[in-house]
């Protein structure tokens, strides 16, 4: 049977990796290369690495990470960040990147979607959408959830798949940060209306929310940060609770 | 041991060429058939669309090659699905070395299927030491129906052929070189074959 994915998420910025509390503060938490080869080797599925400068900084930078990493990592990972481009792309997965994933400019030019999957397949395809809630109804946000947008979450994740995308990552802008769970009710309408798998991501804070998401939240993967990279669980640990709870894990 | 990657321009050699590096093997990637015919151990890679990926082996007269080699060929991903007789994505002929067909996964699962799976009924020197229900990393949209030459079984929806061999031709379904350290077993018995 198909597992469940455990996904943690490095934001990067400078080669380093950092993560953003509610994406604004940012503390360091390491080489990027050393911890991805910890966290494979601890029993991470699929690593993701967000460079969260990267219209600041040149390409050179994280290609030339991308490149340490598929040199060093024996699972797969995807890329994202400021990538709007087929070149860019296709640099990162000659660098040995498995995946990419787009956001803002895919909202900004939905054609990408329909490009970048048609040159190099749905399958490394990945479309991030950060979603909050005004009033009721989930809306896009862009630029790390700074802007907001008119864009219904459910109606564009539609598209995006439409347009070829393997897979969404949606991050829930209420819950980033908070520890408090993930968006399982939105999470559980995309796995259903959709038949792309979905990365859960955004408030995990205990082992029991990652067992909600997969129960309530149907959701194909769930991804986070900090709760990772400061030890607070454990990935065995979480893996061997979610196996107990009947859901299926690599172990 | 002279190993060579098909260069063909379909799919993620670097990270195939990086996973036998951490085995202390340098592999040179090539289209060229005379390189081809003199290695020791060939890699047919393969990620993308298949009737693309068929065109760019015709364009090189690869198509050709390939069912002829004698020597330990492995199929990876779309490099196996190719080395079958068709496949429904473009609607393709293959290489036809693999005696079976490739059909779409149906809309009852998610499709691609993405992740980590267990692969069962192990039958090949390929698997030597694997454990049955080891994991891998498998990502598709199509799948090998089974044959007399399936030498492990997935499921998914359906049970499928997750790898296949006919004499000296190898094909798996799943990404060895993403599959962690189950994954780097198989490429060393690769290479021990």
């Amino acid at each position: 049977m198909l597992t469940k994915r455990i996904i943690p998420c490095l934001d990067i910025k400078n080669g380093r990796t950092v993560k953003g509390v509610n994406f604004i503060d940012l503390r360091d938490a390491g080489d990027p290369v050393e911890l991805a080869k910890q966290y494979a080797d601890i029993g991470a599925d699929e690593l993701v690495f967000l460079d969260i400068s990267a219209t600041l900084e040149g390409r050179a930078t994280t290609l030339d990470m991308v490149l340490h990493v598929a040199e060093q990592v024996n699972i797969p990972f995807t890329v994202g960040g400021g990538i709007s481009s087929i070149e860019h792309v296709d640099d990162l997965l000659k660098c040995g990147a498995d995946k990419v994933s787009i956001n803002s400019s895919a909202v900004k030019r939905p054609e990408l979607v329909n490009e970048l999957s048609n040159k190099f397949g749905s399958q490394c395809i990945v479309v991030a959408i950060d979603a909050k809630q005004i009033d009721g109804h989930w809306k896009v946000h862009l630029a790390g959830g700074s802007i907001p947008t008119d864009i219904d979450l459910f109606e564009w994740a539609k598209e995006v798949e439409q347009r070829g995308a393997g897979e969404i990552l949606f991050t829930s802008m209420d819950h980033d940060g908070t520890k408090n769970g993930f968006a399982n009710e939105a999470l559980a309408k995309l796995s259903s209306e959709l038949n792309i798998p979905i990365i859960a991501s955004g408030g995990a804070g205990n082992i029991q929310h990652f067992i909600d998401t997969f129960k309530e939240g149907k959701a194909d993967a769930a991804l986070a940060a900090s709760v990772f990279h400061f030890g607070e669980i454990p990935i065995p640990e979480l893996k061997r609770a979610l196996k107990n709870n009947n859901i299926e894990v690599r172990l | 041991m002279k190993l060579v990657i098909i260069n063909y321009g379909a799919g993620n050699i670097k990270s195939i060429q990086f996973a036998f590096k951490r085995l202390g093997v340098d592999a040179i990637l090539s289209n060229n058939p005379d390189e081809i015919v003199a290695a020791d151990k060939i890699i047919f890679p393969g990620v993308g669309e298949a009737s693309t990926a068929m065109n760019m082996l015709k364009e090189s007269g690869l198509d050709i090659l390939i069912p002829t080699l004698k020597q330990p060929v492995l199929g990876i991903c779309l490099g196996m699905q190719l080395l079958c007789k068709s496949t429904e994505e473009g609607y393709t002929k293959g290489l036809g070395v693999f005696n079976t067909d490739v059909k779409r996964f149906s809309n009852d699962v998610k499709v691609p299927q993405m992740g980590w799976n267990v692969i069962k009924d192990l039958k090949s020197d390929l698997f030597e030491g694997i454990k049955e229900g080891a994991y891998m990393y498998l990502v598709h949209s199509y799948y090998a129906e089974h044959c007399e030459q399936t030498i492990a079984k997935t499921d998914y929806g359906i049970n499928y052929a997750s790898a296949l061999q006919h004499n000296n031709f190898y094909g798996v379904q799943f990404h060895p070189e993403k599959s962690s350290l189950a994954g780097e077993k198989i490429l060393e018995n690769f290479l021990k074959l």
